[in-house]
């Protein structure tokens, strides 16, 4: 199995080719209406054949709605189509689904999209009956052709058969395509899987191991030009005044123009437009400009941790139990601005043609950018193309509500105007420096213990930015993104107020590898652990007596993880110490347990246990990537990375020299059980993220007495 | 102007001689499979092949490598070049993918150079190319599944 680029699909895509066939308003309408609301999907209430076409020469190729930057949704959703359809793998391809909201919206959001690790989940029935009403209609076709009934037809490895006839479903492609669209095609019971639920091999791998992989940066159109940007280095400054006139006297560059996003200078080159960069002067206006530094926002951000915000979340009184507890803790954290920095930095290309543009980008919610550069460049929808393309990692990045991506290629190509190309570039340090960070946050907690060592009362104040604020998904509200995790905790608390203080400052923030939950497993998870340690308990057995009943996933998580690392309730041997936590987001259970030592005043993390529940695990060796990606991720950012506003709000980090990244040699181990079950998929992209801080902090509090107030473990210095 | 050998075919770049390799690889000549990650030789995305060491591109004006010899991901032959994809692409070791050329490329210079690398050999050499999806337990174990290919 591989993965097709467009040109190469589109030179074989005759045949059966359901779905753009469809009337994209019409047919797919009912679908539309019907599946929006709770998210479930209603029968015969999709357009389900717009996601294969089966081509004469036996490909059978799977539209992916979702982008592909490393999670694995080409493979999982190709793999749910080929469970369905009885495809052979190898005959299977991937290409990602055009921008169309009525025919490849996320059903969680309702619009086209990626995001809160949902891929999997909302496109496992959707995808499961796509296959299996193309495999109808193939069965169809084939017993009209054989004159038989479609019950003595049967499908396995891409072979239609009736026992004395069989073709291919290439050779059937074309009556396949006459035949009726079932409006209810049954799926396969579980127990008749035969992919599903099998490491079937990643569609992407061998392209990506060969550099044959096309990503947006990859893309060259004749006579294309190259446009980097000049951006504030304080965020929020405006462009007061410019001079161009060295950037011009630069070999290659063809011109510099002003552009909402800045200043855009447009070379023949890449080198060219980045030395052209160089020459600028640029003036800037701070009016609007976030001018502290990450020192005077924390300390404003602890001043308004004083006061009380909004109540998210009561149960019994909370002041009253901590008022009356035998020991009280306290303790303060807090959470820096961290970027993403996906390794490819964000780029697109824009094509403009006789009122017509085309577009190649990673974009996460492609209906979002296609609306906003049909909207500055003044053309008719149908005339915008979106191609969406392989991206190199996301982490979030990609996902923008504010579409600033596609704005700035359309304001690049509308400042050209004309016919032309255009591919624009951001590098290493447009990325760091330019915002969208997950936002600065500070936890105050309290906590009270009984004399009999009960945890009698539970409080979480969280102060920081709404991501969703101003955006399409901002619900009104207190921003469960805000504090997500440090509510609906799993454990029996019988006392708790968790509230929400929000800040509003001129910094753009964006939801970063599982959003809210990287700071509120780790103050949930540290502060309960220290907590349970001063009522003298065991962290794993002291968690196992307070989980709900209810919260039986969370339970079978840490049962799990504790029997995989034969936890013995030895926090400390020799010189390496044992930690643990456990954490659900986007409804995945997680539960680490780490062993560290202390290597020149920094934790070296040597393993970590890891046990999942996620549901149907679709591909395991995806699940396990997914885990092992996840906790490198959270690991090296909560060692090393703080985005730092400097004095007068420049940022400080601004390449990979001074925001640290995680290197081989400090990656662990990781062993990865996951748990059996029959409940319906969820995320993997970013529930592996959220218990490794707070796991080394408990077994660095193990080793030298406290978890750290303050991440990363190292204070970043510039 | 510099001339330069790559993939074994003779090129002579109409660039400015401190243009990177880089560029002139991907604008140039259209070799897309060598990366741009961060231009200060800090994440390897774009490690080539000079006169058969590893280098990052993204640092290596052209001017002056004039006459050497450039291998790029899209060339990249020989039993450990071979064996190193294949180990990769066997247990899936790519994730977003954008770093793995120059992963690959480290992998093969160190295996070139040493047919038994052990852990601490790895980390030596691969120390030098970040991944931010964190597959460093894959590379990994796919340089020792490679190496065991090559021992046979």
């Amino acid at each position: 199995m591989t993965v097709q680029n467009r040109r190469q699909f589109l030179a074989s895509s005759a045949g059966l080719v359901i779905g753009v066939a469809l009337p994209l308003k019409g047919r797919a309408q009912s679908g539309a209406a019907a599946a929006l609301g709770d998210g479930t999907i209603a029968e015969g209430a999709f357009a389900p054949n717009a996601f294969i076409r089966i081509a004469p020469d036996n490909t059978v190729t799977v539209l992916c709605k979702h982008i592909e930057f490393g999670q694995g949704p080409y493979t999982g959703l190709a793999t749910l189509v080929a469970e369905e359809l009885d495809a052979d793998w190898s005959q299977m391809r991937v290409e990602s689904a055009p921008a169309n909201d009525e025919l490849y919206k996320n059903l969680a959001f309702g619009l086209q999209g990626t995001g809160g690790s949902t891929a999997m989940a909302n496109s496992f029935m959707q995808m499961r009956q796509a296959g299996a009403a193309a495999r109808t209609m193939l069965v169809s076709a084939a017993a009209d052709r054989w004159g038989v009934d479609p019950s003595t037809v049967s499908v396995e490895k891409g072979v239609v058969s009736d026992g004395s006839n069989s073709a291919t479903f290439g050779e059937l492609a074309d009556a396949a395509a006459e035949a009726r669209v079932p409006v209810e095609p049954a799926v396969k019971n579980p127990s008749e899987f035969t992919l599903i639920g099998t490491d079937v091999p990643k569609v992407d791998s061998q392209a990506k191991s060969n550099g044959t992989a096309m990503f947006t940066m990859d893309v060259y159109r004749d006579g294309m030009e190259t446009v980097v940007t000049r951006r504030p280095s304080v965020i929020g400054a405006t462009v007061a005044s410019y001079d161009d006139s060295a950037a011009l006297e630069v070999p290659g560059v063809t011109a510099v123009r002003q552009i909402p996003q800045g200043i855009a200078v447009y070379a023949t080159s890449t080198y060219a437009a980045l030395k052209g960069r160089e020459a600028l002067r640029v003036e800037w206006d701070m009016s609007n400009a976030e001018t502290r530094s990450s020192d005077e926002i924390f300390a404003d951000f602890r001043e308004m941790a004083n006061s009380q915000g909004t109540v998210v979340e009561e149960t019994g009184d909370s002041a009253g139990a901590i008022e009356g507890a035998e020991t009280v803790l306290e303790a303060t954290f807090e959470f820096p601005f961290l970027a993403h920095a996906p390794m490819e930095p964000l780029d697109a290309v824009i094509e403009v043609t006789d009122g017509a543009a085309e577009v190649w980008m990673g974009a996460q919610f492609p209906t979002a950018d296609k609306g906003v550069i049909t909207q500055t460049l003044g053309l008719n929808p149908e005339d915008v193309t979106m191609n969406v393309m392989l991206a190199g990692g996301s982490f979030g990045r990609r996902a923008q509500p504010t579409a600033h991506i596609g704005a700035e290629i359309a304001e690049i190509a509308k400042a050209a105007g004309g016919n032309g190309s255009w591919k624009l570039v951001w590098t290493r340090e447009d990325d760091l420096t330019g915002a969208y960070y997950r936002p600065i946050t500070v936890h105050k907690m309290r906590g009270g213990i009984d004399a009999e060592g009960n945890i009698v009362g539970w409080e979480d104040r969280v102060v920081n930015q709404s991501i969703t604020a101003g955006t399409p998904f901002d619900q009104g509200g207190a921003d469960p993104t805000s504090f997500e995790g440090s509510t609906k905790m799993p454990y029996d608390l019988p006392n708790v107020t968790v509230d929400w203080v929000k800040a509003d400052m001129p910094v753009p923030v964006l939801w970063w590898r599982s959003v809210g939950h990287t700071h509120t497993a780790y103050a949930t998870e540290v502060f309960l652990d220290e907590l349970l340690e001063a009522a003298g308990k065991d962290p794993v057995q002291g968690r196992l007596d307070l989980i709900k009943d209810e919260a039986g996933r969370d339970r079978g998580v840490l049962e799990r993880v504790a029997e995989l690392a034969g936890w013995d309730g030895q926090r400390v041997k020799g010189d390496r110490a044992y930690g643990v936590a456990v954490h659900e987001s986007f409804s995945s259970y997680v539960a680490q347990i780490v062993e560290v030592s202390d290597q020149g005043g920094m934790p070296k993390v040597h393993k970590v246990w890891c046990a999942i529940d996620c549901g149907v695990a679709v591909n395991p060796n995806v699940i396990r990537a997914q885990i092992e990606g996840g906790v490198g991720y959270g690991l090296g950012t909560a060692l090393f990375n703080a985005l730092e506003l400097g004095e007068g709000g420049e940022v400080r980090q601004k390449n990979f020299d001074t925001y640290r990244m995680l290197r081989i040699s400090e990656m662990p181990d990781v062993e990865v059980a996951i748990i059996e079950s029959e409940m319906d998929p969820t995320g993997v992209g970013e529930p592996g993220t959220p218990p490794i801080a707070p796991a080394v902090a408990n077994a660095w509090r193990a080793l030298k007495g406290e978890s750290p107030r303050r991440l990363p473990f190292k204070q970043a210095g510039v | 102007m510099a001339k330069l050998t790559v993939n074994g075919e003779e090129v002579t770049l109409d660039v400015p001689e401190d243009t990177p390799l880089l560029w002139a690889l991907r604008d140039e000549m259209r070799l897309t499979g060598t990366k741009f990650g961060c231009g200060i030789a800090q994440c390897g995305a774009c490690t080539v092949m000079v006169d058969g060491m590893p280098r990052r591109s993204c640092v290596t004006p052209v001017g002056s490598i004039d006459g050497g010899f450039v291998e790029t991901i899209e060339a990249m032959e020989g039993p450990e070049a071979e064996a190193v994809q294949n180990a990769w692409t066997n247990i899936d070791v790519p994730q977003c993918g954008w770093c793995q050329s120059g992963q690959v490329m480290s992998a093969t210079a160190l295996l070139r150079m040493n047919r038994v690398p052990t852990d601490e050999d790895i980390d030596n050499a691969m120390a030098g190319n970040i991944c931010r999806c964190a597959t460093y337990v894959r590379i990994r174990r796919a340089i020792h599944d490679a190496a065991e290919t090559l021992e046979g």
